[in-house]
């Protein structure tokens, strides 16, 4: 199922002029605060009525004022994930987790709520009251009443962004396995590239009311000239790589990448997994022979496919592994140096590797399925 | 101690039933407006606002007063009513309920709007999302969040019933049996020689009446606010 959204609006400072397609399964939003992403979200959910455009989900317009169509929120179909909850503090979670299952015609519901339950792991908070939740439950039971609606879209505004981080990672699994085990495709917003590289295949990149740059997450990762200026340490490339063996006598996990392997401390996964690794561009030295007596492990071969404008002292160049594209932040002085050009073949020195998830495509038949 | 008279007893049930009916009678109409009042954009809104709250500034008699002219047999409201529906406010216990209902109006739309104008609107956009329409929406989520507001308004209209004097006696009249409430067979017996018993008898049953409401309606807040515990 394909999103288009191409609509113009203006609030307060802000001109939204925006226009992007995805029909990727989770399409993260993606930029600094104030760059029109959740207004486009709330566009999309039908919160912010937009001046001029359109919003098309697969072959249904739900806005389209050139024809004066305009489809109210709640016949939209859409589940929407805030990011303050917002359970209703008089219900139950119970209640709350039913809600929406109320108003979906019977013809229309797929989502199981035992299921969903268990997905989420909420079944022994169903009796309590909102109040009674921690931050993490909250949202968890805010993921599972959007989704017991049978929404055709799921929309979510910066879910995990009012939770410390020990929340985030409480609630970041269940936020995978609802991509991995449901076929219910996800808009995503947020502005914390470790979230968005771990969980988005495409992302639509927002920058001052304009999209910037749409694309696969691996593409969009490496365009370090687009991220807000707090998160650029941490761009870079986003791989998935196999598992090829486990190295028991150092404790370490060799995975395969087109240009050779990589070795990282060992992972719990079985041989033939797919893993997801990011590797931030400043973590990236670049040798122009192969380095001897280096204590860094990985040295991958490459060739500079592009180098990026200067900013200030520093350049980023994007590397060619062999069709894995790195990307590496580096001072122009050496970039002087080493008299590197685009086409010249160097190594590409590996220092950390991050790892996002251990990414599962474990081909488990999906949950819930839309249509 | 409560040995009361037959008519003392009949003030004490008519101010029961006054208080009751006016409440009751009044509350659609007071969410309505409270509605109108915290959510709505119409010309002529303060002038709403400003009609709503007449009964509060105004000398109870003069409302009376007003009430006799526009609902009083002769008057506008009042005959046509009556041709109509049959319904006749002059010197019945209907027109008692109708003057507290008027004079209690201020205080429950008060109480209503302010509940109302807390509510996180951001719930209700949230409900929107799950596919409740703007109806469902306020029967499901704004109507029981406002619930706290709405049963204090509720006491208030109550209890401003029970204490009303002025524009009843106007409207009309002190008729024991019909139109005669608690305050107004205290009044009399005030003006009687040797009334004093039956005045202090009723006085004290008044207080009870009142008490008793304001432990009721703080059993319903606890309840409802234990239910909610909004964040």
């Amino acid at each position: 199922m394909t999103l288009l959204v191409d609509v113009r609006h203006r609030l307060g400072a802000l001109e939204l002029e925006a226009r992007f397609e995805s029909a990727g399964h989770l399409t993260a939003l993606f930029g600094p605060s104030g760059s029109g992403k959740t207004s486009l979200i709330n566009i999309i959910a039908g919160l912010i009525r937009p001046e001029a455009g359109r919003v098309v989900i697969g072959d249904r317009a739900l806005v389209d004022t050139a024809a004066g169509k305009f489809v109210p929120a709640h016949k939209r179909r859409l589940g929407f994930v805030f990011q303050d909850a917002r359970l209703f503090p008089h219900l139950t979670v119970k209640s709350n987790l039913l809600y929406g299952r109320w108003f979906t015609p019977r013809s229309e519901r797929y989502a199981d709520f035992d299921r969903v339950i268990d997905m989420l792991g909420i079944g022994h908070l169903l009796a309590r009251r909102p109040a009674l939740l921690s931050g993490g439950e909250k949202q968890r039971v805010a993921i599972g009443r959007a989704l017991l609606a049978s929404p055709k879209l799921l929309l979510m505004d910066e879910p995990l962004a009012s939770l410390d981080d020990a929340r985030k990672a409480e609630i970041m699994p269940y936020l995978e396995r609802l991509r991995d085990e449901t076929r219910v495709p996800i808009v995503y917003v947020s502005h914390s590239i470790a979230e968005v590289s771990r969980l988005a295949t495409d992302i639509v990149m927002m920058s001052n009311g304009k999209v910037a740059a749409a694309g696969p997450t691996a593409e969009i990762m490496q365009r370090l000239d687009l991220l807000p200026p707090e998160e650029v340490g941490e761009g870079g490339a986003v791989l998935d790589l196999k598992v090829l063996r486990h190295d028991e006598e150092f404790g370490m996990t060799v995975l395969g990448a087109a240009a050779g392997e990589m070795r990282v401390p060992r992972l719990s996964l079985d041989v033939g997994a797919t893993v997801r690794i990011r590797i931030r561009a400043r973590d990236v030295m670049i040798a122009t022979e192969r380095p001897q007596g280096l204590s860094a492990l990985n040295v991958l071969p490459g060739r500079i496919a592009d180098i990026g404008a200067v900013n200030g002292t520093q350049v980023d160049l994007r590397l060619d592994c062999r069709g894995d594209m790195l990307v590496s932040r580096i001072t122009r002085q050496s970039l002087k140096t080493l008299d590197l050009a685009v086409g010249r073949d160097v190594f590409a020195v590996i220092k950390t590797v991050a790892f996002d998830r251990a990414n599962l495509s474990r081909g488990t038949a999906p949950v819930l399925t839309s249509d | 101690m409560l040995d009361l008279t037959p008519d003392e007893w009949n003030a004490v049930h008519l101010s029961i039933k006054v208080g009751l009916w006016a409440m009751a009678a009044s509350l659609p109409f007071g969410i309505l407006v409270a509605l109108l009042l915290a959510r709505g954009k119409f010309w002529g809104k303060s002038l709403l606002n400003g009609v709503v709250h007449l009964p509060l500034v105004l000398p109870p008699v003069v409302t009376g007063y007003l009430l006799l002219l526009s609902f009083g047999k002769r008057g506008p409201i009042g005959s046509f009513l009556a041709e109509n529906f049959g319904i006749v406010f002059s010197f019945r216990w209907t027109g008692a309920a109708l003057a507290c209902a008027v004079m209690g109006f201020p205080l429950m739309v008060r109480a209503i709007r302010l509940s109302i104008e807390a509510v996180d609107r951001r719930l209700e956009a949230a409900a929107g999302t799950l596919g409740a329409g703007p109806i469902w929406v306020f029967a499901t989520v704004t109507l029981p969040l406002v619930l706290p507001g709405i049963v204090a308004g509720m006491i208030l209209s109550f209890a401003k019933a029970m204490g009303e004097f002025g524009a009843t006696i106007t409207f009309v009249s002190n008729i024991p049996g019909e139109t005669q409430t608690l305050p107004s067979a205290i009044y009399t017996f005030t003006q009687v020689p040797g009334g004093d018993a039956g005045a202090m008898r009723l006085t004290l049953i008044s207080i009870a009446i009142s008490m008793i409401a304001l432990v009721v309606s703080e059993m319903f807040a606890r309840k409802i606010g234990q239910r909610m515990d909004v964040e």
